[in-house]
């Protein structure tokens, strides 16, 4: 059938079946690689989107789900000021190794930031844990976010 | 500025975006899908393999597809197509192609595969004393072992689990074949790897086969010998149908059939007299699963630093790689290290609380100098500052105090290791004969030439500064591209810890023979080739002399608070004193330190995966546990600053290193917390609850 919904903010339609994952039409319908397949079963964060206001991994969510609701995957954030500071953060804080991971960690320090209200640690660890890297060991993407709100912070 | 001065890496922002391209995320023209028909049981012969009818588009890549039904390694048993026998549950039979992927999985539902089930073997205790199931093994000696004079002897048995690298792009590659020329496309640590497999088993010449690879996401030792296995499977299908064929793993079936770390078993026996250690057997036993692979290289690893950072005047090492139908292992950061030196270390600890000595006052006093000599009585050439680390580790993790304390359930533990870097012995000189190349252009920008691959380490960003350096010029003027094997020289492997160092001293090199020559307006090429130092002497048959060009060492310190009632364990704070040379980039290095504290704590005491009847039982991230950012300690790490001579600016190895010691250190604290010995590994509350209320 054919499921409309926005996405990175057009309006789009696909022809899809119901039961499709999202993943899989934002990567192979809409070329949008920037979001990662990782563990297929919702645990690694790799394949996360904001659907709405709400980050989701995109494995774990069929189109049925997505009928007239806002998507936004990297290639979409990515054009934003915010996004800029994060990318900063995550450069020169060294948050980046094999990469694999990293869109999905961007998204979901965007995502504890869009929640509002103070950020404790315990917030951002909480906000962090539903995304594995292999590389890093997370110091240095904790350390790049810690970065991202003193800035955004400044800005208020 | 100075060399180990931080700087960005060079290609982060193509990762943070997105934009950069996984082999999954490469549009080819006319692609084509593989799934792999895979064996069902562990051990037996195929009787026939009985294909649907009536479908379209689908085509079948077996053994007779395949020139010659070999995986070149270091030997050639592995068969690319399991032909008339499988010896592991997994074990590829064909590949299905189609363009249609959704047709492939309709058309692999009806295939049936007919067996005559033999009687498999799958642990090392079934192994024992069983000749044939021996695919390796090794015994030296140092000093004489048969003749000691004691009066007490001290003996334990130490066993590990397999760990998966868990990179977090799966495995994946793109044959193509086009105008007579295969190219592979892919994630991999090693394209000359590939490239050599791809000469035995295809009809083809060397200027025929091509290997490029592409962006890799993660790799850890995974990505070093399996790809090979998979290029040789999609170049035949790409030869076959004339089109790119792309392999992919879905995720439960990389944790399911993939190498992963050897399990292993070690004794150790301690020969004591006075309370001074005058001898040491140890002998190690590991499960190598049906094929040989780089079970024997592992092997050799665990066993040729076996006295760890100890001078032991009396040892003798025996070690043996057992040939088993369950999953086949093979490399993964550390390579055999972390099994060996886990048993080592944990003996090391239980010995200095059996003689009612501190444990680093004890470690303190067999610690190796310069001019000892190594387990395989090779002469330390460098200075070794084992004793100025442990002063530091004391100091940066207020050992003292909290070993004295005995706070209830609160435990500190220590460890002391050392990593070889690059090739064993004489393995850089007699196999991989290392080249580089240097190509300035005329707009006088150099590009970096080498199959040394960026896996996500810094690689990239370290050769090139390494380059940069030399030659005075800015970073952003060194060009250094995914590795083609038709333009860059073979540079060795990705692997060993050896890219910075063996690598980097290459183009280190290179690069100050081209500085002569950068005002020249034309294009200036250097090539260099390795050079094995006069120091390295080594008998690789009797396994004698210097067995590393050099060694990293680590010294370590783990706390943990474990809960009373559910034995559960939180690791607080890891402490980290490291002697890797002269960091080539502290950014880059920390990267290493803190990502090998995680796979470090992780095999510690997270990361369980077992096997029965030859079937992995953790093959998903939610089966398999990994550490997420709430389960990390806070992390105090430094150097030491220790230049070696032949490294580039005097860096050595440090990817490896980093994780070996994290889980004896656990081990220890758990020990330390709870008064019982911990002699397994991965420690879960499960195994804690076995061994206090045993």
């Amino acid at each position: 059938m054919m499921i409309e919904f926005e996405l990175n903010g057009e309006k789009v339609k696909i022809e899809s079946t119901l039961s499709m994952r999202l993943l899989d039409v934002i990567r192979n319908d809409f070329n949008l690689t920037g979001t990662k397949e990782g563990c297929s079963e919702g645990e690694c964060g790799a394949c996360i989107v904001f659907l709405d206001d709400q980050i989701v991994n995109s494995c774990m969510v069929p189109m049925s789900n997505v009928i007239g609701r806002r998507i936004e995957t990297i290639e979409g954030f990515s054009k934003t000021e915010r996004y800029q500071i994060i990318e900063r953060a995550f450069i020169e804080e060294g948050a980046v190794q094999c990469g694999f991971c990293t869109p999905g960690m961007i998204m979901a320090t965007e995502s504890i930031l869009r929640k509002g209200g103070p950020i404790t640690d315990e917030l951002i660890k909480e906000g962090l844990s539903g995304n594995i890297c292999r590389c890093t060991g997370y110091q240095t993407i904790y350390n790049a976010v810690q970065a991202v709100l003193k800035e955004v912070q400044a800005h208020v | 500025m100075n060399i180990s001065d931080r700087i960005n890496r060079i290609d982060s922002k193509e990762k943070i975006n997105g934009q950069g391209k996984y082999i999954e995320d490469i549009q080819f023209e006319n692609l084509h899908f593989a799934r792999t028909l895979r064996s069902t049981i562990p051990k037996g012969k195929i009787v026939g393999v009985k294909y649907p009818e009536g479908y379209e588009g689908i085509c079948i890549v077996d053994a007779r597809d395949v020139y010659r039904n070999q995986v070149h390694m270091i030997d050639n048993e592995m068969p690319v197509f399991a032909d008339e026998k499988v010896s592991y549950i997994g074990e590829p039979i064909a590949l299905i192609v189609g363009k249609d992927k959704n047709n492939i999985i309709r058309f692999m539902n009806q295939i049936e595969v007919y067996y005559e089930e033999e009687h498999g073997i799958f642990s090392i205790d079934e192994c024992r004393g069983k000749t044939e199931q021996i695919i390796s093994s090794h015994r030296f000696d140092k000093g004489n072992i048969d003749s000691l004079d004691y009066d007490d002897v001290f003996e334990r048995e130490y066993t590990t689990g397999y760990q998966e690298q868990l990179y977090m792009e799966k495995q994946g590659l793109v044959g193509d074949f086009c105008e007579g020329i295969v190219t592979i496309y892919g994630s991999m640590q090693c394209p000359y790897y590939i490239k050599n497999a791809l000469l035995h088993c295809m009809d083809l010449p060397s200027d025929q086969i091509r290997v490029v690879q592409a962006l890799t996401g993660g790799a850890f030792g995974g990505k070093e010998e399996y790809p090979s296995l998979m290029a040789c499977q999609v170049a035949a299908a790409a030869q076959k149908i004339g089109a790119p064929v792309r392999l992919v793993f879905d995720r439960r079936e990389d944790m399911t059939y993939t190498t992963k770390r050897h399990p292993s078993r070690s004794i150790i026996k301690s020969y004591l007299k006075k309370g001074r250690i005058v001898g040491m057997e140890y002998f190690i036993e590991l499960d190598g699963g049906p094929y040989a692979g780089l079970t024997d290289v592992v092997l050799q690893r665990a066993l040729l630093t076996m006295t760890g950072c100890y001078s032991i005047e009396n040892f003798r090492a025996e070690g043996i790689s057992y040939r088993t139908n369950n999953i086949f292992t093979g490399a993964f950061r550390g390579f055999g290290g972390p099994q060996s030196m886990f048993a080592l270390e944990q003996h090391i600890n239980q010995l200095a609380k059996h003689l009612k000595i501190d444990p680093m006052a004890f470690r303190r006093e067999y610690f190796v100098k310069q001019g000892d000599y190594s387990a395989t009585s090779g002469q330390f050439h460098e200075e070794i500052f084992l004793d100025q680390m442990a002063d530091q580790l004391q100091l940066l993790s207020g050992y003292q105090d909290k070993i004295n304390r005995k706070l209830p359930n609160h435990g500190i533990g220590i460890s002391f290791i050392p990593h070889g870097g690059g090739f064993t012995g004489d393995g850089e000189a007699n196999h991989i004969k290392g080249v580089v190349k240097l190509v300035k252009d005329k707009e006088g920008y150099v590009s970096i030439l080498v199959s040394s691959v960026e896996m996500g380490q810094g690689a990239k960003t370290v050769l090139s500064k390494i380059v940069a350096s030399v030659l005075a010029i800015d970073i952003h003027r060194i060009i250094y591209h995914n590795p083609d094997t038709f333009i860059v020289p073979d540079s060795g492997p990705t692997v060993a810890s050896r890219t910075t160092m063996v690598v980097g001293n290459l183009l280190y090199r290179a690069a100050q023979k081209l500085k002569k020559q950068m005002d020249c307006l034309d294009e200036v090429v250097v090539e260099e080739h390795y050079i094995h130092p006069d120091y390295m002497v080594w008998d690789q048959d009797k396994l004698k002399g210097n067995a590393y060009l050099s060694y990293s060492w680590s010294a370590v310190a783990a706390e943990v608070i474990i809960d009373p009632l559910t034995y559960e364990i939180t690791c607080t704070d890891i402490y980290g004193v490291y002697d890797v040379g002269t960091p080539i980039d502290k950014s880059a290095l920390l990267g290493q330190i803190h990502g090998g504290i995680a796979q470090g704590l992780g095999y510690g005491m997270m990361e369980v995966m077992t096997s029965n009847q030859g079937l992995i039982q953790h093959n998903s991230f939610s089966s398999y546990t990994v550490p997420t950012m709430s389960d990390m300690p806070i992390i105090h790490s430094e150097c030491l600053m220790n230049p070696y001579q032949d490294g580039p600016f005097g860096a050595k190895a440090a990817g490896e290193l980093t994780l070996v010691g994290v889980a004896p250190a656990i081990a220890a604290a758990v020990e330390d917390a709870l008064g019982f010995e911990m002699n397994h590994l991965p420690i879960t509350p499960e195994l804690i609850a076995e061994v206090v209320l045993k």
